[in-house]
Order: structure tokens, then sequence, then C-alpha cells
């Protein structure tokens, strides 16, 4: 008996306990009530199906959500992701241009620019805005959601003014595949994401990157004064934000093969925010997890794709997401845990005195 | 004795108020047959395709029909297209012709513009005042009738699919919760169904106007009806960009968008025309912006002396996609 509730304990405490909890939560509720939810079949030598769909959806935000987290752990935040998603998008589409040529009567195949060179260009443009909401945080010192807040008004304009306020659809098909194609049979997005996982994971854990920003988001000021050079880590991070919003465009972009500066990633900064707290990260900085800001991304396109499958009317439907949200936070909030958990120890006697005891 | 003098320049002055009101209404009355008609137009802004080709239609047809057009664009702001009226009257021109950005909030303006005898002419969308009847303030109201768009893209379903007893299964994708163009389109498109029982919308969800929503609820819907043993026979979208997202997850699903589903979407843009050609789309419904044509007479009416309807309805087409290449050119939007 003591051994598992020491077991339950080390499981509890552990951070990515919760948001995985959410995730299995949302995923039961599915098992139940929808139909076929978990099936999963091959379909033109592709995996096809609703968890593969939500895998698919969720790239984009699971990449937000991975510039978010650092720049969260920095006690910063970047409210610009979403007009950084519509540039993006923008860029590249204009560069690869909305050209349909027929020759005999097949499409030809026509780009202004070679496609890595669009792609490219999107990134580094996207970097460019990152790194400028980093020199506003970092060196002119201004808020981060000020700072930010900037770009989030201006980006939209920015879009507008490259695509002349039209949605520019791009016939060049090997574009598709960045959203819509497979690799070995799964979507190639979810291999964009574990590259940029992995590659910022063995940054953080081998080099004293990680370390560093922890150590900003607890106290800058200490940091400082133990050498670290914290604007350039700050500055660092709002430019990883940035390239990280820029494959999301990418993404979205390419998914249906248009850019469309008006609601490309539209309030998408809202949900990478709210992916990063459910993954159990703290706004104020400080200690993070990238998997569980991935897994709190997960969680949100679970929940966005149950509430289409289970055809809840359009009216409601953000009124559920919020209820959804709202019941998640509760069970990971550690004090409204323990008003519930005390009540229900107290009933158990032992178990909370062996708390105190411990105590 | 100054008490009689105030009271006298108070005299004075009210005279010449109603002299100057009275000079007004015989310089309106007095302008010569033969001058050219002066249009005010505001216009909200330049936030789409379609925007963008209503704006160029009116200058094109102000031009042809040898309107003068004071044109001002308003950048998405009532403060703007207030000013803008404003201005107009006190150019005394001959007609006020805007689209309000906003239903509410147009009551002072409008008022001003009665006083100083200047007809207004609402394009694309209505008003409401927050006492009395907005009728008395405009002499018309031009523009797209939402309702008559979703019952024409029903009525065309009905004709094209020609069954009568088998069931027929309808998605819907609908416009941002809320809209006038999404409740209307909806309501329009199930007023005709009523008449038919085995038409049935199974599903129904919005896809905010925009393509990524579309495609991704349609991802979903084609889905779920496979996991509860329905057949999607006919997806309607309130828009043709929502159909033009869809038109792919169907594709990605396996299946061929415009055979194994049939889709009937509205607004007829150019991207529209180019999927009916590729097969892809079976029949849009316009929802035009060009009404350019139509405001310019019913302008040169209202200065002949004729009263015009209270509601013009734009001239619109439904085009199913075997005239899809014939039209294609002659798009504007």
């Amino acid at each position: 008996m003591e051994i598992w509730i020491k077991l339950w304990r080390i499981v509890t405490n552990s951070r990515l306990f919760w948001p995985l909890a959410a995730l299995a939560v949302v995923l039961l509720f599915n098992f139940f009530y929808t139909k076929d939810f978990f099936v999963v079949e091959i379909k033109d030598g592709h995996f096809y199906g609703v968890l593969i769909d939500i895998v698919n959806r969720a790239a984009p935000l699971m990449l937000l959500a991975i510039g978010m987290t650092l720049v969260v752990a920095t006690k910063g935040i970047d409210i610009s992701v979403g007009s950084v998603i519509a540039i993006s998008g923008a860029v590249a589409a204009s560069l690869i241009g909305g050209n349909l040529e027929y020759v005999d009567g097949t499409q030809k195949l026509v780009t202004l620019v070679p496609m890595p060179v669009a792609i490219v260009a999107a990134l580094a443009v996207t970097t460019l805005l990152g790194m400028w909401n980093g020199l506003l945080v970092a060196r002119v010192g201004i808020q981060p959601i000020v700072a930010t807040l900037i770009l989030l008004v201006a980006g939209r304009g920015i879009a507008q003014l490259i695509t002349q306020g039209q949605i520019i659809t791009i016939y060049y098909t090997p574009f598709k595949f960045i959203g819509a194609g497979y690799l070995a049979g799964v979507p190639f997005t979810l291999f964009i994401v574990l590259l940029v996982f992995a590659v910022i994971l063995y940054l953080l854990n081998k080099t004293a990157l990680g370390l560093f920003i922890e150590a900003i988001g607890i106290n800058s000021v200490a940091s400082r004064f133990s050498g670290i050079h914290v604007s350039k880590y700050i500055f660092l991070a709002y430019a990883f934000s940035g390239f990280c919003a820029g494959v999301a465009g990418l993404i979205i972009c390419s998914n249906v093969s248009s850019a469309d500066g008006n609601n490309a990633g539209l309030f998408m900064e809202l949900d990478a925010i709210l992916a990063v707290a459910l993954g159990g990260n703290s706004l104020d900085g400080g200690k993070f997890s990238l998997l569980g800001s991935v897994i709190g991304a997960l969680v949100i396109q679970s929940i966005t794709t149950s509430i289409y499958a289970t055809g809840v009317p359009p009216e409601i439907t953000l009124v559920v997401k919020a209820i959804v949200v709202i019941c998640i936070c509760l069970m990971q909030s550690t004090s409204f845990r323990t008003i519930i958990f005390a009540r229900w120890g107290q009933k158990r006697g032992s178990v909370s005195e062996s708390t105190t005891v411990k105590l | 004795m100054f008490k009689g003098i105030r009271i006298a320049v108070a005299l004075v002055s009210a005279a010449m108020l109603i002299l100057v009101a009275g000079c007004g209404g015989s310089e309106q009355g007095a302008a010569k047959p033969g001058d050219k008609i002066v249009l005010g137009f505001s216009q909200i802004g330049a936030e789409s395709e379609w925007r963008t080709a209503n704006s160029e239609s009116i200058k094109a047809s102000a031009k042809e029909a040898g309107i003068d057009l004071k044109f001002s664009d308003a950048q998405q702001k009532q403060e703007n297209q207030i000013k803008a009226i404003r201005s107009f009257i006190q150019q005394k021109v001959d007609v006020i012709a805007f689209s309000p950005v906003v239903e509410t909030g147009w009551d002072a303006v409008l008022q001003e513009a009665k006083a100083a005898g200047i007809p207004v002419i609402l394009t694309d969308r209505a008003i409401k005042m927050s006492s009395g009847n907005a009728e008395d303030y405009y002499v018309t109201f031009m523009g797209s009738d939402f309702v008559e768009e979703g019952r024409r893209a029903a009525n065309w379903l009905v004709g094209f699919m020609k069954k009568d007893n088998e069931p027929v299964n309808i998605v819907e994708l609908q416009g941002t919760v809320g809209s006038a163009p999404a409740i209307d389109r909806k309501n329009g498109f199930e007023e005709i169904l009523k008449g038919h029982s085995n038409y049935k919308v199974i599903k129904s969800q919005t896809g905010d106007f925009t393509r990524a929503k579309g495609k991704e609820v349609m991802e979903s819907f084609l889905k779920s009806a496979k996991a509860e043993g329905q057949k999607i026979d006919v997806l309607f979208a309130h828009n043709d960009d929502m159909a033009i997202g869809a038109i792919q997850a169907i594709e990605e699903a396996g299946l061929k968008p415009g055979k194994d589903i049939i889709i009937v979407s509205i607004d007829g843009v150019k991207g529209a025309f180019e999927a009916m050609i590729a097969g892809k789309l079976n029949c849009t419904v316009e929802c035009s912006p060009l009404l350019g044509a139509q405001l310019m007479e019913a302008i040169k009416d209202l200065k002949a002396g004729k009263t015009l309807n209270k509601r013009i309805v734009t001239k619109e087409g439904v085009f199913p996609a075997d005239v899809a290449a014939k039209e294609l050119p002659n798009r504007k939007y």
C-alpha cells in the first residue's frame, strides 16, 4: 500500500503527468462517444484516420508551442506568431507565384523563383521578424507583450501588402508536399516537427542553453551577475519563436495551397500560449518542458477534432472548447487539487497523516 | 438697452438662418439639366478581392454613365465614413451612396444628409437606426439577397440530382457564426429543401469562410460519416473558398470531388471557375460585387424624378460547371 502511494506521488509529481492525463481524458471520451475514432487504415499508400488528422493538424501548433515555450521560459511572451504565420505564407506564395499554365492540356509547373529559394526566403524573413521582437525586448527593454503587440497588429498589414490583399493560390504542386505530403505513410509535417524538436532538445540539453534560459526566467538580474549574457539569450528565444512561426506558416500555406493574409494563423498565438500552459509550464518563466507544450498542442487539436467529430452545433463549439479547457486547467492546478483532495484525504486519515509526516 | 440690442441681433440672425436654409433649397432645385450628376461614394476599404472588384465596378460605371464620382476609401473605419459623408454634404453632391462598415451609429450623419435634402443610397449592406425607421433615411438599399442565394443553390441542386425518393445526404459548411450571409444562406437553402423530404442535411459546421477551416472540417465530416455508415452525396458550402478547401480534403480521402460528392457553393470567384473547369466543383451561385451599372441607372432614375424601390437586388446568375470554361474569361473577381 505504502509503495503504491509513493509511486502514485512520484508519477503525479512528474511534470508530464497532468498534460498526458488531459490528453488521455480527451481521447478516452472519444473512445466511448466517437465511433471509429481510433481506426487507422491505409489509403493510397499512407495512413488515414482521425488520429492521423489530429497529428497532422496539430503540427503547426506544436511548432508554435515549441518556440513559445522558450520565450515564456525567459519570462516573456510572443503574441505576434499568428501574424508571422500570415507573413511567412505570403512571402512563400508570392515568390512561387500563383501561375496556372496549361501546355497541351496538361498543367505545366511554373514558379517565379525555385521553391527552395522561396522557402528559405520565407524562413529568413520570419526569423528576422523574430529578431525584431527580440531586439525590442532584450535591447530596447520594452515589455514583451507590448513589443510583440506591434508585430501582431502590423504583421497582417504587411502580409496584405505582400499578397496585395488577395488570396494567392499556389498551383505549383511540389509545394503541397510540405503541408499535405506523406513520407513512409506518415504526414510529412510530423517529420518537420520531430526535426525541429530534436535539434532544439539537443541544443538545450547538450549545451548550457537550457540551463541559462531557465536561470534567466527565474531571476534575470542574478543571472546577469553570474555572467550569463541575458540579452543575447532573450534575443535568441524570440528569433527562434519567429523561425518556428515561419515553419508553421509554410505548413499552413502549403496544406491548402494558398496564402490568405487575412485568415492564416488568425488567433493562433492564443492557442500557442494555451498549449504552453496546458503543457504544465508556468507563464511566469523558469523551468519548462518542451515535451509538455507539444502534448498541450495535441490536447488542443484533439478537442477541436472531437468537437467536429461529435457534431456539436457550430454556435456553441467555442463554449464547449472553453469548458473543456477550464476543466483541464483546474485539473492541473495544484491549489485546486489540494482543496479537492484535502476533503478526500480527510476521509482516509492515513493518507493525509503520512503526508504531514513527510512534510 | 443692451437687452434690446441682443434681442434684435438674435432676431436678425434667426432670419438669416432661415434665409440661408431657403437658399440652400433653391440652389439644389436650380441645378440645370445637362449638368453632370455628382455622386459621393464612401467605400468600406479594400479588404478582399470581392471589395476591390466592387470599387472597380462603381468607378468604371460612373465614368461610362457620365456621372462625376467622388470616391472615398474609409479603410474599415466608421469615423472615416462619417467624415466622408459630412464632406459630401458640404460639397452639396447630388447623391450620396455608401457601403456601411457597421450596422449602427448612422443616425446623426443621415439626419444631416436628410436636412440637406441629399438622397442616400445604401449598397451591399443594411443599417439599423437607434430610433425611428431606417427606411426614412435612404431611398434604396442595393445589394445581394443572401437568402435568395441559398434558395438558388438548393434549387439548382434539386434540379441537378433529379432524385425524388432516394435519400440525398448533404453536409454543410457554414460561414462565420452569426454573420448575415451565413444565417441567410442557410435559411434560404433549408427553405427550399423543406419541400423535398428526401434531402437531408446530416452534418453542419462552421468553416469560417476560409479554405483552411473548410478543409479541416470536411476531413472530419468524411471520417465521421464513414464511421456512422452514412454516405455523403452533396456538399453545400456558404462560400467558394471553403469549397476549394473541402475539395482538397475529399481528394485526400481518395474520393472524386464533383463526382462522388456533388459540390455547390456561393460567390462565383475565379478559383471556383477553375475548380469547375477541372471537374471538381459542380455549381457556384453568384454573389456579385459588380453593382456599378445598376447603381448608376438608379441614380439617373432618381434624378429624373422616379421613385426607386426600397430594395434593389443585384443581378446575379447561377453558374453550373458546363458553362465555366466559357464564363471564366469574363470573371472580374
